[in-house]
Formats: C-alpha cells, structure tokens, sequence
C-alpha cells in the first residue's frame, strides 16, 4: 500500500484553475455564472449532470419581498427570517439575504426562469409558512413559484445561463478531499472521475463548497440519495469546524412511509392539516398562523398530535393534509406535480382524498461557518471569525448563519442564490488573475489515496452500506423530532461505535470503471463526520431552539444558549462562539417569545 | 422518542407475504468483462418496497453491490435513472413494481454507448440539447424589475420547462438511433420550442435558421415513441409540430 501512495503522490496529475466550485446546484450554478461571465478560469464538479442536482426537487417558491400580492418589504422578511431562526441566525447576513432577494429574483427572470403570472404580468407570488406582514399580524405572499416546481425551473434555468457563459463543467467527478498548505490556506481538492476511476489533483485559487446538505443521515428523509454531506466530511477532515449542526428541520408533510416530500405550497394555497376526528388541530396550536406557522412549530405539534392518540390511519401514525377543497382547477394549475406525487407514492388523488404525511427530515440549517461574503470562518487567536484563505462555502452546506435554528420555507433557495451570487463577486473583487497559485504542498493527495488504497486493498469486513444503514437508523432513533438527554447521550455511544465500524469496511468491487460501490463507501467517510457532529452537538445543547427541541430542557434559555456551536472532528471537541446580533443598517431585534 | 416513522414500522401496517422478484439485468463492466451478457437474480424484498427502484437498491444491498445505474432523487424530477424496461424506456424510481411482468427485465437506453451495466454515455444527448442554445435570448437591456408576462403568454411554456433530461424519448426514437450526430432529437427540439415559444425570447428568427436542414428537425418522422415513453407526460412531436408551423408561417 505504502508503494501504491509513493507512485500515485508523486504522478497524480494537476490542472490548474481560478476557482474550483465543488457542486453544481444553485449555489454552484450561481457563483459559477458569476465567475465565467466575468471571465474567469472556473470548473465546476458534479457528482451528477448538473439539473440533477437536489435542487431540483425544491417545490413551492423563493421568498422575497416584491410586493406583487400586497405591500411587502425587505425588513418585514427579515424580522420574519430572525423570528424564525429563533434568534440564533446572525442578523448581518439575515439583512444582505432579505435586502438582495428582490434583485435576485428579477435577475433569475431576465435570465429566462418560467415563474407563474398574475394577470398584470409580474411574478406570482403564494402564501407561506412564517412569512408575514407588518411583523407577524398576517401572512403575506412573498414565495415567488413556478407551479410547485421552482427548483425545478431555478435550475435549469442557471444550467442554460453557464451554457451560455461557457463554465466548464466535470461531471461525475466526486471531490475527495481538500489540500490545505502550512499556513492553513486551501490550495485545491483531489477529485475522483467516476467513469474512469481516475484521480485528478484541481489547483485553484480558490475552492468553493457548494455541496448540499446531509439529510441522507436520516433514515427517512425527503433528501435525494446524493445528499451525502462531502463538503461537511471534507471540511471536517481538514480541521475545519462545524457549525449549528444540532439543528435539522423536520419538514411537516412528506409522504408517510415514502418520505417524498410535499410542498408547504399545498398550505399556502389553502390546503389544511387534519388529525383523525377530522379537526384543524394548528388553529389551537397557532391561533395567528394557524397552519402557516414556521416548520419546527408544525412539526412538533402533528408529533403531539400523534402522540396523544389522534394521528389517523389503522396505527394512529399520520396526520392528513386534505386539499380537495381548492378545486380540481387550482390544483392542477398550481400544485401539478403534488398531485403526481400523492398519486405514484401514497395511492391517493389529492382532488378527491387527503395526503397521509409525516415530519420528516429536510433540510440542516448548520454547516461549514461563513461570513456573509461565503468565505469559510474558523476561530483563530481569538478572532471568532478568522478567514480560511482560499475556500468558501456556499447553500445548503454552509452556514451563514440565515437559518439559525430553523429555518423559513422558501429562504433556501434564496440562500442558494444570493450567497452563491455574493461569494462569486467577493471573489472577482479579489483580483484572483493577478495573483499565481500557491505552491502544492508535497502531501497534497495523500489523505484521498489513503481513503482509496484503503477501500481498494481491502479484503474482508462488512459491506459499507450495512454501515450507512446502521447510522441513519441511530440517527432516527437517537435525534429526532423531540429529543431526551438520555437519548442524545445513547445516541453519541452508538454513533461513535459505528464511526469505529465504518473505517473498517470492505469493497468488493475493485473495478475502476463507474463503480458506484467504490462513491458509496466513499460516502459513507463523510456521512459519519454529519453524524457525530449533529449527535454530539445536539447532546451538549441544553435547552429547546427552533429545531432542537429537548424533553428536559423544554425552554429557550438565551443566558447560557444564545450561541453558536462549533463542532471539531478532531477529539469530537466543541467550542462556542457568539451571535452576530447587529445588523448592517438596522437595530438588533431582540430576542423575544415565539408565538404565531 | 419521535413519532417519525421509520420505514421498518410502515412494514408492519403494510404487513405481506414473502415478496421475491424476478430480474433479468443487462451487465458489462469493461474492466472485466470480454462482452455484456443477461444476468439472472431473484431478490427478496421489503413491504416498503415499491417503485423498481427500491428492487434495484435492494439488490445491491443484499445480493450483488456490482450492479450500476445512476438515481438520485428517487421521485422523477432529477432525471437520473432513465432505463430500458421490458422493453420501454422509463424511470425506475417512479415505475411500480407491480405493473411489471418478471422476470423485469432491464436494459440500458438503447442507441448511446454503454458505459457500464445501465450507465449509459450521454454525451451525444447533451451536445444536441446544448445545440439549439437552450437558453433565453433578449439584447434588450432588463428592467429594473421583472419583463413582463402575461399568464396567457406563460401558459405557452406548460408543457415544455418541465423536461427533465431524462433522454427516455430521444433514445427511444429511431430517427435519433440513426443519426445521433445529426438529427436534434425529441427532447432537445422539445427545449427548442421552449425557448421559440417564449414571450421574452426574441431569436425566434435565427433559432429557425438553426433548424432549417434535412437533419436537424426534418429527420422526425412523427413516430411518437417519445410522447409514448416520456414519464413527465410531455409531448415532443406536438412542439416539433409547432416548429414546423413557425417555418411554414415565415416563409409565406
């Protein structure tokens, strides 16, 4: 083995580019845009064609305050966004988010995106959960849809434009591992064509982690099977903490059983939620929002409901989401591929029949810590915030933070977008061309050979996936909706135990061409590092936050807990650092009971 | 603990016999393998179990890891893992298993070079979905805010954005299987009405230019495999009926 890393470090084969974006959804797609039409040597790597991304399957809108329905603005949304994050979002990057959403969205038109229309001409806008007017006294339209598949019409949409700007893309190449030199600063990343099996060495000026969430941590999960958190595992490797990773959202309605999700658009067109005496149990739960309430609040009262004996079904162990009273017109003109869904994973057509649904996880507010440039941040003599030279992060895997503890449906690709968008002019305003690359250090591929000649020269032990399976059913079990101390605590034993396990895997299939067994056990490096960081996060933090909601410590408790977590990889270590309460223009909102 | 349920419970309610399924799987790995050959296995599978793309994950999980093929959302909306299926090309995570007559048998795309076992080289599908431009063209300097659209005008996109890049319809298109290189095929001509039939476009003109040769859309010969086999309903043969018409319109 040792011979096999001699050879292959010293003839790994290079190439050379400004930027290296690792992932091509809409935060890759939005910065690479950003880079190639400003002329920069950018390569984007996918492990799938880039409109299969999983930003793809997002559903209901992207929020920001155009006013098209009724008089909206960008303070509103953002005291909408702080509310929501139950105040652990950082309130700088909150305002960035909220004030740049307009001129985001009106770019994505003249880029060709399909949004539905109102009859003036300008862009539909729908109802959603936590989005308000005048600071939470009524909903107000601000999810700006295509039908209910936005992500859908997002992507492909800046697929065509870095069509159009020329981005070289690779695709079906799986980033292995960063390279960091000695003074800490990223130089590149190895990266692993899938097809051929063969390993490339990318140098870059700059890299950016644009790869996704996690959710595939979960056993049940509305998350596409690619969501494996390699930037997570990535950074986690190479030192690099974690941020907030306590917090996952649990999405109301997926399909029970199938876990495909529903859009929260179904409630924003009027759909409701049902326990099984037929009642509109949200109206007791949020008297204001009813069942437009944030997504944790939604999520923990169907689980309450649940609990006390009124889910429906033979075992009691779903809510309903009825929506046949919207009219067979409406749904198929707004909520088409809702219909397309229930039919195909739950046997029931929403026209006639209510939609068995479930929490179910969706979306990981934490990540890889960044400024609201996208650059990655890591505590360093005593800067809480130091800058990481050379790497950003970006979308679903970073955190910003926008989401704090939980975030507000429709602010995702919003986040995708305006941080994908920002990070790629902070990097043009960097003046990249006129600097050389940073020298390679010696060792550059060796923590990715190592992974590999590991896989490739191993001969027995348990498949990887039996592994992979066991975490996202402790993680289940362990990290759920509701979460005990004792639970948590067992939870860390287990998943510590299963991080023992997963170095000691065994691949069966040597071959080199598209072994898709070889990217799977690959995965499965980065899925136990998402693991132990939400596990062991999550059982440190005490009290309940958003998403993080704790049996024993039912309050929020902001003397002790207003803070953001770091999680290390190294020792399983966890350091704190504080909110960003100030704002770039306005005053602090101030942490207050959340009611809807 | 949490009320979510974990797939494994759902097998209680949806309690079953002993469900076993017959496949037969097209393989070849270049790497080992002198030529393809028809794999025959039977696997046992969970009450969860019902789309033929769980079967596919279930067999790589309990008898053969070997087996490639591309997935990823598992709900028909990313395009992944398109597939010959009995005969007819679709999506695995959105066909039901119990529509299936078994032995299943699979195969992958036909008329693109195959790669491995159900991958299938793509290539030649993007150069020609990459070919007609497939993105909106307008000189004109944006507004500030957004261009504007009726909803009549945005109707005409219904149909047409939707297309997942699945390449279910172009390969199974004789025209296409004949001259990849040549003839645009279904889906990229299905994105070429896209963008001809948007209000806010404004190539129409050279967009047909584009077109206009005995190979690029004339080679449709309105055999309607691609609107029979497309998972998301659309239909390519009506858009390049449409194409036709705005060429017919222009040159009277």
């Amino acid at each position: 083995m040792a011979d096999v890393l001699n050879h292959l470090s010293n003839n790994l084969p290079r190439r050379k580019f400004d930027a290296v974006i690792i992932g091509a959804g809409g935060a890759g797609m939005r910065c690479s845009l950003q880079l190639a039409e400003a002329g920069y040597d950018v390569a984007v790597l996918s492990k799938v064609f880039p409109t299969r991304s999983h930003t793809v399957a997002a559903q209901g809108g992207i929020g920001a305050s155009l006013g098209n329905m009724s008089e909206d603005n960008w303070y509103w949304h953002m005291f909408d966004t702080v509310k929501g994050s139950d105040y652990l979002g950082d309130q700088d990057a909150i305002e960035f988010m909220c004030r740049e959403a307009p001129k985001v969205v009106y770019e994505l038109e003249h880029f060709g995106m399909p949004f539905d229309r109102n009859p003036d001409g300008t862009i539909y806008q729908r109802p959603f959960g936590g989005h308000t007017a005048n600071f939470g006294e009524k909903p107000v339209q601000r999810a700006c849809a295509a039908a209910d598949r936005t992500g859908h019409a997002l992507l492909h949409t800046l697929y065509q434009r870095n069509v159009r700007a020329r981005t070289q893309f690779f695709v079906e190449w799986m980033a292995l591992d960063i390279v960091r030199d000695a003074d800490g600063d990223c130089v590149g990343v190895v990266a692993l064509e899938m097809e051929t099996g063969e390993l490339l060495v990318l140098e870059a000026k700059v890299t950016v982690f644009a790869t996704g969430g996690a959710g595939r941590i979960f056993a049940a999960s509305t998350n596409a099977f690619i969501n494996t958190g390699d930037g997570l595992g990535m950074a986690a490797r190479a030192g690099i903490p974690l941020e907030d990773m306590e917090f996952w959202q649990f999405h109301p309605t997926g399909v029970a059983g199938a876990g495909v999700l529903i859009t929260e658009g179904v409630r924003g067109e009027g759909g409701i939620l049902l326990n099984k005496q037929g009642e509109r149990f949200m109206e007791r739960y949020a008297p204001t929002l009813k069942d437009l309430a944030p997504r944790d609040f939604v999520s923990r009262s169907m689980d309450q409901e649940i609990k006390e004996g009124r889910g429906a079904g033979p075992d009691g162990d779903h809510v309903l989401l009825k929506l046949d009273h919207l009219g067979a017109e409406t749904i198929m003109k707004r909520l088409p591929s809702i219909r397309e869904i229930a039919i195909k994973f739950a046997n029931v057509d929403p026209i006639i029949d209510p939609i068995p649904v479930v929490p179910t996880i969706h979306y990981q507010m934490g990540g890889i810590p960044t400024n609201y440039h996208g650059q990655v941040v890591v505590p360093k003599n005593g800067d809480a915030n130091a800058v990481v030279g050379g790497l950003y992060a970006i979308g679903e895997c970073a955190c910003v933070s926008v989401h704090g503890a939980n975030r507000l449906g429709t602010n995702s690709l919003l986040d995708l977008v305006v941080f994908g968008r920002a990070a790629g002019n902070h990097i043009v305003a960097s003046k990249l061309r006129d600097v050389g690359h940073k020298p390679l250090p010696r060792d550059a591929g060796d923590a990715a050979l190592a992974r590999l000649a590991r896989l490739d020269g191993s001969s027995s032990g348990e498949n990887s996936q039996e592994v992979a399976g066991d975490i996202r059913r402790a993680m289940q079990a362990h990290c759920g909706v509701f979460r005990t101390q004792e639970l948590l605590d067992e939870g860390v034993t287990r998943i510590l135990e299963l991080a023992g396990r997963v170095g000691a895997t065994h691949l069966k299939d040597k071959s080199k061409v598209f072994n898709t067994a070889r990217v799977e056990a690959l995965e499965v490096d980065n899925l136990i590092e998402v693991a132990k960081a939400t596990i062991s996060s999550a059982a440190a933090r005490k009290e309940s936050r958003g998403a993080h909601a704790h049996r024993d410590h039912p309050e929020r408790d902001d003397v002790n807990w207003l803070k953001h977590t770091l999680w290390y990889s190294d020792g399983n270590r966890l350091d704190y650092k504080p909110v960003r309460t100030t704002p770039l223009t306005v005053e602090t909102f101030q942490p207050k009971a959340r009611t809807f | 603990m949490s009320a979510v349920v974990e797939p494994s419970q759902h097998a209680a309610s949806a309690a079953q016999g002993r469900r076993v399924v017959k496949f037969s799987i097209y393989r070849y790995d270049p790497d080992k393998d002198a030529r393809p050959y028809m794999q025959d296995l039977e696997v046992e599978l969970e009450p969860t179990d019902k789309m033929l793309l769980d079967a596919l994950m279930r067999i790589k999980q309990v008898k053969d890891d070997s087996v490639a093929f591309r997935r990823s959302c598992r709900e028909g909306v990313c395009g992944s893992d398109a597939m010959n299926i009995n005969g007819r090309n679709g999506l695995a995570c959105v066909t039901n298993l119990r529509d299936l007559e078994q032995p299943i048998v699979l195969k992958p795309l036909p008329g693109l070079p195959v790669i491995r076992d159900l991958i299938v080289d793509m290539t030649q599908f993007f150069k020609q979905y990459h070919s007609i431009r497939p993105y909106l063209i307008n000189d004109t300097p944006p507004p500030e805010k957004e261009r504007l659209q009726s909803p009549e005008e945005r109707e005409e996109l219904d149909g047409l954005y939707e297309c997942i890049l699945c390449a279910c319809c172009s390969t199974a298109c004789p025209s296409f299987w004949w001259n990849p290189d040549k003839f645009v095929g279904p889906a990229g001509l299905l994105q070429a009405y896209r963008f001809l039939a948007d209000s806010r476009d404004q190539a129409t003109s050279e967009r047909l230019d584009d077109l206009e040769d005995p190979y690029r859309l004339f080679r449709c010969r309105s055999i309607m495999n691609c609107v029979d086999v497309c998972p998301k309903g659309l239909n390519p043969t009506r858009a390049i009926g449409k194409i036709k018409e705005l060429m017919v319109r222009r040159t009277v």
